[in-house]
């Protein structure tokens, strides 16, 4: 058997093994997630996710569920301030980066972002509010940087590429990176 | 030359592969074992989905100050007690108080430090 072989056999192993297993439950009890401690008598008390989230809009990816529909559907509220209610954040150009080679365009929709969080979350520490002021790129994403803050950690994967690059008919007549598009 | 593409096609794979293979912990759970193990205290597993069901994110991340990076907030129990960090909250009023030592501190014994989750690509700091 080569190295090659052995190696296939592995891969073929890992996803024989990993798909079922996806399928099979969606979310895992505290006691068998392999972080929490099966010993401690807390943990039959902390709430396991299935039952807060298999009620909420599902999703395919993250943590099964599509946090910004859960939200509009009403299905949520989380609060944005710990004391007394805060002003409403309206805020709702989209952003269109098309400096991203042969894939589409990337749409960077501000009103699902500012109903989860407050301006200063992103600006201006992560994001400058300035056109063509920030260099992104994939591989900066992926070591965790810019849109990687939170896609890949707590918001949806990276493996979801069409969520961002969502703009297929217009990369030849879109704007130039970072242009806000008018809403209709 | 053929071959050799082949098999770092294969080893790409596998790369892509590995973390859906191995992780189990709920989609963005941090644990946080910078202090606790030189306490004796089991690591501490801090999960995101409980919390934003309830909160948005810049209630923690930007009027609390919780920094978005694991175990980079500087968080001690001293600084909890005093309602700095997850004392903002966990003070009695508005959730449990930190008597409850077990709710947080509910980690296997030697966890890394980091976030955890079955569907990521990666994560914060690393590929």
């Amino acid at each position: 058997m080569t190295r090659y072989s052995v190696l296939k056999l592995l891969l073929l192993l890992g996803i024989a093994t990993a798909i079922p297993a996806s399928l099979a439950e969606d979310w895992k009890v505290l006691e068998e997630d392999e972080l929490h401690d099966p010993s401690n008598p807390a943990v039959a008390i902390l709430q396991d996710p299935e039952e807060a989230l298999s009620v909420l809009a599902p999703d395919t990816a993250g943590n099964k569920v599509n946090w910004v529909e859960a939200i509009r559907q009403g299905q949520i509220e989380p609060r944005a301030s710990l004391h007394g209610d805060v002003e409403g954040r309206q805020h709702d150009t989209d952003i269109v980066m098309s400096n991203t080679l042969d894939f589409p365009s990337v749409l960077f929709p501000h009103k699902a972002h500012n109903e989860w969080m407050s301006c200063e979350m992103c600006h201006e520490s992560l994001f400058r509010s300035v056109r063509e002021g920030n260099p992104i790129t994939m591989a900066k994403i992926l070591e965790g940087e810019y849109c990687g803050v939170c896609h890949g950690a707590v918001s949806f994967p990276l493996t979801e590429c069409d969520r961002c690059h969502s703009v297929v008919e217009s990369r030849l007549s879109a704007p130039s990176s970072g242009a806000v598009v008018p809403k209709e | 030359m053929k071959r050799f593409l082949k098999s770092k096609r294969l080893a790409l794979l596998v790369l892509v592969a590995l973390p859906i293979m191995v992780a189990w912990a709920e989609y963005g759970d941090v644990v946080i074992n910078v202090r606790a193990k030189g306490e004796g205290m089991a690591p501490v597993i801090f999960p995101h989905w409980f919390h934003r069901v309830r909160f948005q994110c810049s209630v923690c991340h930007v009027d609390i100050g919780f920094k978005t990076r694991a175990g980079g907030s500087g968080i001690t129990m001293d600084k909890i007690s005093q309602g700095q960090f997850c004392g903002a909250c966990h003070n009695g009023e508005i959730a449990w108080s930190v008597e409850n030592c077990d709710f947080c501190h509910s980690g296997m014994p030697g966890l890394e430090t980091g976030i955890e989750g079955g569907h990521k690509t990666a994560g914060p700091g690393y590929y």
